[in-house]
């Protein structure tokens, strides 16, 4: 078939007339080949056009290096020529060209090293391309991820710093009384829903919490802050537990009655000095909330268990479970959230750590101390490495064993 | 990593800023011929666990060189000959001045005790350069992501991870890789050469872009009863670009019975 106007068309065969010579010399792209010491052996015209030098004042006299800002210098020694003497070759490396005139201009460079017939190498052969529209692009690229890795850093340092503001900073020192905690924060983004305190009362007495607000972020803090100053508000005008739940569970179902429900799991404990046998007598209410373990002087372990609370601020009369029990000398109190019991273990199908295996590790500990336990938990969280996904908080009580008493103060 | 053979003496090779131990690759075998060779990599570059990096530590060559010190006490084999290419000459000098038991012998490979012009001193470079290096490190890191260290840096038993990415070797966090250009091309440690009492041995080579001519024979002179080696060859890294004639140095100098 033969086109109208075949005969204004110069044939391919024409246009591919152009020489070799030709193709490299003007090729859209400089090219470069130099000795393994970098000493330019050959160079197109398209490169000397940009860099504007004479042919002969580079061939033979200059190095690539040579070519380079100072600091493209230091990298091109440090790095590129390495890279490229031990894989041979190396590619899409951004560098600086510094021209006759002193201008600069951004490139892309790729070199190969050409090897002889016995594996030897030869010389490097590089192409280098121009890539003033790419690197502000990148610069640009590069500005908003410093921006956003700067974001990032502020975030997270206020993160910790509201964290630090749920948290006591530190536990007080009870008569008579050893007290360890810890808190295990899943994300350095979000502040976590966990809590605990432990306050002193009128007469001697004691409270202390720990819970589990529902959530994560800023909306779960709010929360959090909120379950705080009420439990402690409410446990100074009436420190029965559960009266300090219900009184919890009214400002929760009030508090968020026209918005999406807020509710959390909590224990609260009321800790009153026994005069007469010593240790603490302990009243706890819970809500919802995973039971408390007390790791006995005799080395048993019981579950102090509150079924059917039910969780707080759900249900305008939500149900409160409570139970009673003494702190003798040598027994620790232990309360944990269930981001210890949820957290998947390690191996073979990654099951949740569970109920029973924390139960089977307090009995192994028991006798122990506050501080004991949480030193093994902490290992243990530790050990759950990636498996631990949640916030966890755990608070131990114990009161020392007969004999090593410290002197109360 | 420890090769060679066992029960010779030990020649201990560290590596400067850029790589990691991979730079010794093609003078390993001659080495390992006479020696029992221990190659390691600086905290922060190559395989070496990046969670033990820290800012404050590895602010100064200090910290490197207490990793140094660290090393030879745990491997307790004796006096070592340590080999130091680029930084690595700095830091082994400042471990040798602190604790010169540990060490036989000093060979300084290609090494410059200051990198900054100063008076009558010639490093070559002056801050705004090493500026230039420090943005030359950043347009080089685009591709790095906080996602792709684990798979390059954190899985010292899965090296074939590493190894898929090409100029791997080279790559480190670029925090860490700003951290060591600093402490590197900022640091002077002209003072502490007078301070080395091991037999040393410096080797320069003739055509250096990072430690300029001069710079060699300072460090030689500055060392009491050094020796300096001129290796006929281009650019920073002669293990790379000259790695029989470089062997020969080590070999020649740390063989001998003194």
């Amino acid at each position: 078939m033969v086109c109208a106007d075949s005969d204004d068309q110069i044939p391919f065969a024409a246009l591919l007339e152009d020489s070799l010579e030709d193709l490299y010399d003007n090729a859209p792209c400089g090219y470069l080949s130099t000795l393994l010491d970098g000493q330019i052996a050959k160079i197109n015209a398209t490169l000397l056009g940009w860099l504007g030098y004479r042919r002969e004042e580079l061939v033979g006299r200059r190095r690539f290096a040579d070519l380079l800002t100072v600091g493209g210098r230091i990298y091109h020694e440090t790095h590129f020529a390495p890279l490229l003497r031990m894989q041979g070759e190396i590619s899409g490396i951004a560098l600086e060209l510094k021209a006759a005139d002193g201008t600069r201009l951004p490139v892309l460079v790729t070199s190969t090293v050409r090897t002889g017939g016995d594996g030897q190498p030869l010389l490097i052969r590089t192409t280098i391309f121009d890539a003033r529209d790419r690197r502000a692009y990148e610069t640009e690229l590069l500005r908003a991820r410093q921006e956003s890795e700067r974001e990032r850093g502020r975030l997270q340092r206020l993160t910790t710093s509201l964290q630090r503001t749920l948290l006591p900073p530190v536990l007080p020192p009870v008569p008579g009384l050893e007290v360890a905690a810890h808190y295990h924060i899943a994300s350095l983004d979000e502040v976590g829903g966990d809590f605990y305190d432990l306050f002193p009362l009128a007469a001697g007495t004691w409270g202390l919490f720990l819970g589990d607000v529902r959530g994560k972020g800023a909306a779960a803090a709010a929360v959090t802050s909120l379950v705080r100053y009420t439990l402690r508000a409410a446990a100074v005008y009436d420190p029965d537990p559960a009266a300090v739940l219900a009184n919890l569970n009214t400002v929760l179902c009030t508090e968020y009655r026209d918005y999406e429900p807020r509710f959390c799991t909590v224990i609260f404990g009321l800790l009153t000095p026994d005069a007469d046998a010593g240790g603490f007598t302990l009243a706890l209410a819970s809500g919802g909330h995973p039971p408390a373990l007390l790791l006995r002087a005799d080395g048993t372990v019981a579950s102090l268990s509150t079924p059917g609370g039910q969780l707080i601020g759900v249900l305008p009369d939500a149900r409160i479970s409570t139970t009673r029990g003494r702190l003798a000398a040598g027994d620790t109190l232990l309360l944990y959230t269930d981001g210890l019991t949820e957290a998947r273990t390690a191996g073979a199908g990654q099951r949740r750590y569970g109920d029973d295996a924390l139960f089977d590790l307090a009995a192994g500990l028991a006798p122990t101390t506050a501080a004991a336990t949480v030193d093994t938990l902490v290992g243990l969280l530790n050990g759950f490495g990636d498996g631990l996904d949640d916030d966890t908080a755990i608070l131990a009580l114990s009161v020392p064993a007969e004999g090593r008493r410290r002197p109360s103060t | 990593m420890i090769t060679g053979r066992e029960g010779a003496p030990v020649v201990m090779l560290a590596h400067g800023f850029g790589c990691d131990q991979n730079m010794w690759r093609l003078v390993v075998p001659a080495l390992a011929r006479e020696f029992t060779v221990v190659l390691f990599d600086h905290v922060g570059a190559g395989r070496s666990d990046l969670s033990a990096w820290n800012p404050r530590r590895y602010a100064t060559l200090d910290g490197y060189a207490e990793d140094v010190v660290e090393i030879c006490t745990e491997l307790a084999v004796g006096p070592v000959t340590f080999v130091g290419h680029s930084v690595s000459s700095m830091i082994g000098v400042l471990a040798a001045a602190r604790r010169p038991e540990l060490f036989a012998r000093l060979v300084l490979l290609t090494p410059s005790p200051c990198y900054l012009e100063d008076g009558d001193y010639h490093g070559g470079f002056s801050a705004a350069d090493i500026d230039e290096l420090l943005a030359s490190l950043e347009s080089n890191y685009l591709g790095w992501s906080a996602t792709m260290a684990p798979v390059i840096m954190g899985n010292p038993d899965r090296p074939e991870l590493g190894e898929e990415l090409t100029n791997s070797f080279c790559r480190t966090d670029p925090d860490i890789a700003r951290s060591f250009a600093r402490a590197t091309f900022l640091s002077d440690n002209r003072a502490d050469l007078g301070r080395v009492r091991v037999p040393t041995l410096v080797v320069e080579c003739s055509n250096d872009a990072i430690a300029p001519t001069g710079v060699g024979a300072f460090v030689q002179a500055s060392i009491p009863g050094s020796e300096l080696v001129t290796l006929t060859a281009t650019g920073h890294c002669p293990q790379l670009s000259a790695p029989e004639a470089t062997a020969a140095a080590i070999v020649a100098f740390a063989g001998t019975g003194r």
